[in-house]
């Protein structure tokens, strides 16, 4: 009876992770594939049905980055291979050993190839220190430059903390910075950054950015997973990851996974008229559930307080392990998630929170809230309820509070 | 979530013998918050004849909800149980009893048979 009643009245905060699809995208798609089967390759009428609804779904992508033209949308299968291909790509077109700046929080698509791409000597690296909110550092970004950087990575918006990062700064200096290289001869250095956290909430303007690179994931803006965009302004090298048939520009090969480029495009639409209602909704129940929690004792904000996308909180509570306040919230029915070593499949910690300072027992007992368009202030409403109790319960058994 | 018992769910709902025995006769404690869990087990032992016996046992732990569990189920185990059987309880008797914890739980999290040694050793250091 019980879990019949938390089933029914299951509460989402984890949009960070996914979100799910808007039923506007959903009809979108179907839609689209009862009617439209073609491959965009094919010169016949069918390929030339698809290849239109192809063509017009980049320019959506296009127009709404503000990008100049549609030939610098990638088509990828998401956020961790634009970032993939984004990094190799373009490292792969350097001819001397370059170096590269990226910050020890970025995702894991981000860092791990980094780190491979450093083990196999092919690059030099450096990643940026974060200070106890997430941030780096302008100053440290600027002395990390050397002769032979060449690109400079960075994610836009945490997705851990949800803190931000000065993008549209270092993409300004990084353009006064090229000049002057440029006339002492060392190679130009391009910024990419990974707009997905940031995608659903934030500017994305690629001309506001001042970035070379932007990656992008449908399913954290009300898409279906499994396909993104990378955004490559004209005249940065790529080189390709994919290889096989001329499909986006020789940048990367296979039959466009059109159904999905369909339902991007159309969450994308959505957003363009809609972003701005959902962010001022989303900031203020996450501003109320941020109050509500902290007013739990031993309880703390993670990331900036004010420098953050709205639709993440993420606390740590004292002598309490995350994946048990998760563990306890679902079985309310209600599901977030936490950067704790036990959910991780690994020993240690998130990377993130480790990054910003806090100690081992402090990032174990990090819990992430995300909120989205279909949260409501009921939802809050019952966290609030039921979280202290969860936390109380967890507390008296602990040995460390 | 999924990777969890039933049983482990409800030990880690409604724990048994939570807390800590004041004037315990052994103490025992494991673990380190490191990889994201600690225990704390104190007992009390009875002499029964030439028998020594776990006549109370609790727990406290920091940790995931298979530590917590496999904490409740140590207790429940261990009372009741001369110390040289009680000894003899292992990891394995404890996940056991569970109906089985995810393998990548094992290490870490089942913590549960190392402090109750501990704990008897504990005891025995001191009587002797």
């Amino acid at each position: 009876m019980k879990k019949e009643m938390a089933k029914s009245e299951k509460i989402y905060l984890d949009y960070s992770a996914t979100t799910p699809i808007d039923p506007r995208v959903a009809d979108e798609m179907s839609r689209f594939m009862a009617t439209n089967f073609g491959n965009p390759s094919s010169i016949h009428s069918f390929g030339r049905d698809a290849k239109k609804v192809l063509e017009e779904s980049r320019e959506v992508c296009k127009d709404f980055i503000k990008a100049e033209n549609s030939s610098e949308i990638i088509f990828t299968s998401g956020g961790s291979e634009s970032d993939n291909l984004a990094i190799r790509g373009l490292i792969a077109k350097m001819r001397s050993k370059p170096h590269m700046i990226t910050s020890a929080i970025e995702h894991k698509a981000v860092l791990s190839t980094v780190k491979e791409l450093e083990e196999k000597g092919l690059i030099e690296a450096s990643y940026l220190k974060v200070d106890k909110h997430g941030q780096i550092s302008m100053d440290i970004l600027k002395r990390e430059i050397r002769h032979n950087t060449v690109l400079i990575s960075i994610m836009y918006a945490n997705n851990e903390i949800g803190s931000l990062q000065p993008i549209r700064e270092i993409g300004k200096y990084l353009e006064k910075l090229n000049k002057e290289r440029e006339r002492a001869a060392f190679p130009k250095i391009y910024l990419h950054t990974d707009a997905v956290q940031a995608f659903p909430h934030l500017n994305c303007d690629v001309r506001h950015l001042h970035v070379d690179m932007m990656s992008v994931s449908a399913h954290k803006f009300y898409g279906p997973k499994g396909v993104g965009f990378l955004y490559v302004k004209k005249g940065t090298p790529l080189a390709t990851m994919i290889t096989g048939g001329s499909q986006e520009f020789g940048k990367r090969a296979g039959t466009e996974n059109m159904i999905s480029i369909v339902g991007m495009a159309k969450a994308i639409k959505i957003l363009e008229k809609e972003q701005n209602k959902d962010v001022e909704k989303i900031q203020k129940l996450k501003d109320k559930l941020t109050e509500g929690i902290l007013e739990i004792a031993g309880t703390h904000l993670s990331g900036h307080t004010k420098e953050r996308i709205p639709s993440l909180a993420s606390f740590l509570f004292d002598g309490i392990e995350g994946e048990s306040v998760l563990i306890s919230l679902d079985l309310e029915g209600i599901a977030v998630s936490t950067g704790s070593a036990c959910t991780s499949g690994t020993l240690s910690p998130s990377h993130v929170l480790m990054a910003c300072g806090y100690t081992h027992v402090e990032a174990q007992g990090n819990i992430r809230f995300s909120l989205g368009r279909f949260t409501k202030d009921a939802d809050i409403k019952r966290v609030l309820e039921v979280l202290p109790g969860i936390v109380e319960r967890l507390r008296e058994m602990s040995p460390l509070y | 979530m999924n990777d969890y018992s039933q049983k482990v769910i409800d030990h880690f709902t409604h724990p048994h013998n939570v807390g800590v025995i004041k004037n315990a006769d052994g103490v025992g404690e494991v673990g380190n918050p490191t990889c994201g869990d600690m225990m704390k087990l104190t007992i009390k032992v009875e002499t029964q004849g030439n028998k020594e016996i776990i006549s109370d046992i609790k727990f406290q732990t920091y940790g995931c909800a298979a530590a917590i569990a496999t904490s409740s189920m140590i207790t429940d185990l261990a009372k009741g149980k001369t110390l040289d059987e009680a000894e003899k309880i292992t990891k394995d008797d404890v996940a056991e009893e569970l109906g089985g914890i995810p393998a990548i739980k094992m290490h870490c999290s089942n913590l549960a048979a190392d402090a109750l040694k501990k704990a008897i050793e504990n005891y025995r250091s001191k009587t002797q």
